[in-house]
């Protein structure tokens, strides 16, 4: 079966107008995108990532991230047991001191592992869009920004390379790109979720740990979800209005 | 790998700001002490350290202009900075900052140094010969005015501009305290302290090397140190160091005391990869020793020559304790990870454009500036005016 | 009047302040980009621009319009839930030109990184000891990637 761009594009009527309206200017002359009329964010199911790398290296093919830095990256904690000393009291506090790996940023999986005592789990981390961004605030010029529809994003032919933004982000989600000199990061895949697809971590993860979610959307799966489950993000503390939102986060989790 | 221990999240392995990022805020600390220095004189009337007035301008403008050299070094993309100017965000400390830097250079001490020298100015112009003659008639911009009368409204303008130059070289080194204070994500940099500490810290690396430069220059001078104005010198410093090291114990103990989530994280890398820098040079050696040295001085009754050796020993411990501390702060507070499981080590290049040549380059630059500066205006009008005279 | 005069190199000096100013504001107006602040303090422009990037990923929908035969065998499996290139990779370049064939994963390899036994994994996650678990033959042989259960047609 041969089918030509062309073709395709006829299949795909909805992304074809799309497509060609994105490709000719912003997003807001598509006539299916209206930046206004989405706020974009993301859930993690803890218990349902396997810590494959899926994502890890679907992100790097999607967005060219070099080598050694990473848009998205999975660490993998274990919080080992308590442990029956005289007194009961320990130090390190398995809960304040889990052990945290991430080989390679969890790129090509985990060396399997073989001690059953103590708790595991998968921490898939990225940018988390944060409605009240530190990173955006202390950009001297502009170059970094909350988009209409909620997404963090770095204007490259912009940027000075000052890497305040790089300091000012919590949760280690940015970095210089070694060869563009600028602020790199994750764009939620917005040249994707711009043309009604979903970004590139999500489609190459297999047990759907991770989803995109538009908060503007009332028919999106999410609003149901933050009913029933517990939810949180991560170092509220910080009050930076994530919207990486976590089921089953662990308190060990920083 | 790469000097991870622990766990590092994956993009802070690199550290961002380099010892560029260290000199900035130390070149910046030493203009506003010098400022600070010649407003003594200025609008305290403290007449005994009057013969370092326009050396400390001079050495605060020297510095000035290289202040921003190593931030635009620094940077990706050095010839998108006027972007600064042109698009300054205005909730970013580091916008303003480029602001700032102007007003305090253009409207405070350009104005300051060319209110005071006017009169030399116009003099030279009529004095000298060729390149020099035309480089001093567009200094004048034009008007060889210097009656009574117009002499009188420049030294009247001279002190308001001074006494506006006070809290601008407060907000510029402040400012520089800020950029690194209001990093909610790193809890050794956030604290509303920080920027009274660079004030403080800036004024004794100022004071101490106005003092040093002094000395130094009337040594190749052959002339000799007026006591009176080093004694002087070294009161105000070793007052101003009291502070400057009580505000950092302050910040030390509270830390200590409050023993956040950060505190086991911090206190590891202060014992072991800051051990050096932080306790060793920029506490042991760079506060304490020069604290005591100053101490000395002010109680106990010493000939002259023991006083100049030890103000010589004080002040330069002090400007190594102050750019310890500058290192401390810029490089140790990426040392750590922000997840507080892991650290990381800085390795210095040596030849690359951040490395530690452009460095020591960058150090010693303002050195020549100074010397250009001098030798276009003498800093001594007495002297050359008798010299004429004989 | 000769305060003004005596004070004239004053006016001197803030004149060329005002002229420096003057000039910093016609080159800024020629300089800041048109599009910087259409919707707050950045380059309107840059939206559209970081929206034009080229996609690598295809998304599965698009793989279902040609492949309706393998999707309609992955949504009755185990695999019902794993999107087309979570396996197969990227393939945008094939969904625009049909004649670039993309390479066939190797199983061996694709199989273990979700299947490799860990105690790291969720304890309800299907995971066997590659080792153990029939060594050097091919996962295939026994289990259908589009449809991996022993029971739905991959069974010996």
């Amino acid at each position: 079966m041969k089918i030509s761009r062309r073709q395709m594009l006829i299949l795909l009527p909805a992304a074809a107008v799309a497509w060609e309206s994105v490709m000719a200017g912003t997003p807001e002359d598509a006539p299916n995108y209206k930046m206004t009329g989405h706020w974009w964010g993301m859930l993690i199911d803890i218990p349902k990532c396997i810590g494959c790398g899926n994502c890890v290296r679907a992100c790097q093919t999607e967005n060219d991230v070099p080598d050694g830095y990473f848009r998205t990256w999975v660490e993998r904690y274990h919080r080992s047991d308590w442990p029956m000393s005289e007194s009961g009291d320990v130090t390190p506090n398995p809960l304040i001191a889990p052990e945290v790996i991430s080989p390679d940023g969890g790129k090509e999986g985990f060396p399997a592992a073989t001690d059953e005592s103590g708790k595991y789990f998968f921490v898939p981390k990225m940018c988390n869009h944060c409605a009240e961004s530190p990173c955006t605030q202390v950009c001297p010029v502009g170059a970094t920004f909350i988009s209409p529809d909620g997404v963090v994003l770095v204007d490259q032919t912009y940027c000075l390379g000052c890497a305040y933004c790089v300091q000012a982000c919590p949760y280690g989600c940015r970095y210089v790109h070694p060869e563009k000199k600028v602020a790199d990061k994750c764009t939620l895949c917005y040249h994707r979720i711009t043309k009604g697809l979903t970004t590139a971590c999500c489609e190459a993860c297999p047990t759907g740990a991770r989803q995109l979610v538009d908060l503007k959307n009332p028919n999106d799966p999410i609003h149901a979800f933050l009913k029933t489950h517990s939810v949180q993000v991560l170092k509220p503390q910080m009050a930076t209005g994530a919207k990486l939102f976590y089921n089953d986060l662990d308190g060990s989790v920083r | 790998m790469n000097g991870v221990e622990g766990y590092m999240y994956p993009n802070e392995i690199t550290l961002y700001w380099s010892v560029l990022i260290v000199l900035y805020p130390y070149i910046t600390g030493l203009v506003a002490g010098a400022f600070i220095l010649a407003s003594l004189e200025r609008v305290f009337r403290v007449e005994a350290v009057k013969p370092t007035y326009r050396l400390a301008l001079l050495t605060a403008l020297a510095f000035l202009l290289v202040a921003p050299l190593p931030l635009v070094l620094h940077l990706g993309h050095p010839f998108r900075s006027p972007e600064m100017y042109f698009t300054p965000h205005s909730t970013s400390a580091m916008a303003m900052f480029g602001y700032v830097y102007l007003w305090y250079l253009m409207a405070v001490l350009v104005l300051e140094i060319w209110l005071d020298y006017r009169r030399d100015i116009v003099l030279l112009s009529q004095s000298s010969k060729g390149l020099l003659r035309f480089v001093y008639k567009v200094m004048t911009l034009g008007s060889s005015n210097i009656s009574p009368r117009s002499l009188a409204i420049d030294d009247r303008v001279g002190w308001i501009v001074t006494l506006i130059g006070i809290p601008s070289a407060f907000l510029l080194h402040g400012y520089v305290g800020f950029i690194f204070g209001s990093v909610k994500a790193n809890p050794w940099w956030s604290s509303p302290l920080m920027p009274v500490v660079f004030i403080f810290s800036a004024m004794v690396s100022g004071i101490a090397g106005v003092m040093l430069l002094y000395m130094a220059i009337s040594k190749l001078r052959k002339q000799v140190i007026d006591m009176r104005c080093v004694d002087s010198i070294a009161m105000y410093l070793f007052y101003i160091f009291i502070i400057d090291f009580s505000l950092e114990m302050l910040d030390l103990v509270h830390r200590i005391y409050e023993a956040n989530e950060s505190f086991n994280s911090l206190n590891f890398m202060v014992h072991t990869q800051l051990y050096f820098s932080q306790i060793v040079l920029q506490i042991g050696l760079g506060t304490i020793t020069p604290l005591a040295l100053l101490f000395l001085t002010q109680v106990v009754k010493l000939p002259e020559i023991a006083r100049k050796y030890m103000y010589v020993l004080s002040g330069s411990l002090a400007l190594i304790g102050v750019l310890a501390m500058r290192w401390n702060v810029v490089i140790g507070g990426q040392l750590f990870s922000k997840s507080f499981l892991g650290y990381t080590t800085y390795k210095m290049s040596l030849v690359t454009r951040e490395g530690l040549l452009v460095a020591i380059f960058l150090t010693l630059l303002p050195l020549v500036f100074l010397w250009v500066l001098i030798k276009l205006l003498p800093p001594w009008p007495e002297k050359s005016a008798h010299a004429a005279a004989d | 009047m000769s305060v003004f005069k005596d004070a004239g190199h004053l006016f001197r000096f803030a004149g060329l302040f005002v002229l420096a100013f003057l000039i910093f504001l016609v080159v800024r107006h020629y300089i800041v980009p048109k599009s910087f602040g259409q919707y707050g303090h950045y380059r309107g422009a840059s939206i559209g621009e970081i929206a034009a990037r080229p996609v690598k990923f295809a998304g599965h929908e698009t793989c279902e319009t040609c492949h309706s035969d393998e999707a309609a065998k992955k949504s009755s499996g185990k695999h019902a839930h794993v999107n087309c290139e979570a396996c197969h990779g990227a393939l945008a370049s094939h969904a625009d030109d049909p004649s670039i064939m993309p390479v066939l994963p190797d199983t061996a390899v694709l199989c273990a990184r979700c299947h490799t036994a860990s105690a790291a994994k969720p304890k309800g996650f299907p995971q066997v000891d590659p080792a153990s678990h029939y060594p050097g033959t091919p996962c295939n042989t026994c289990h259908q990637p589009h449809s991996p259960g022993m029971d739905a047609g991959g069974a010996k």
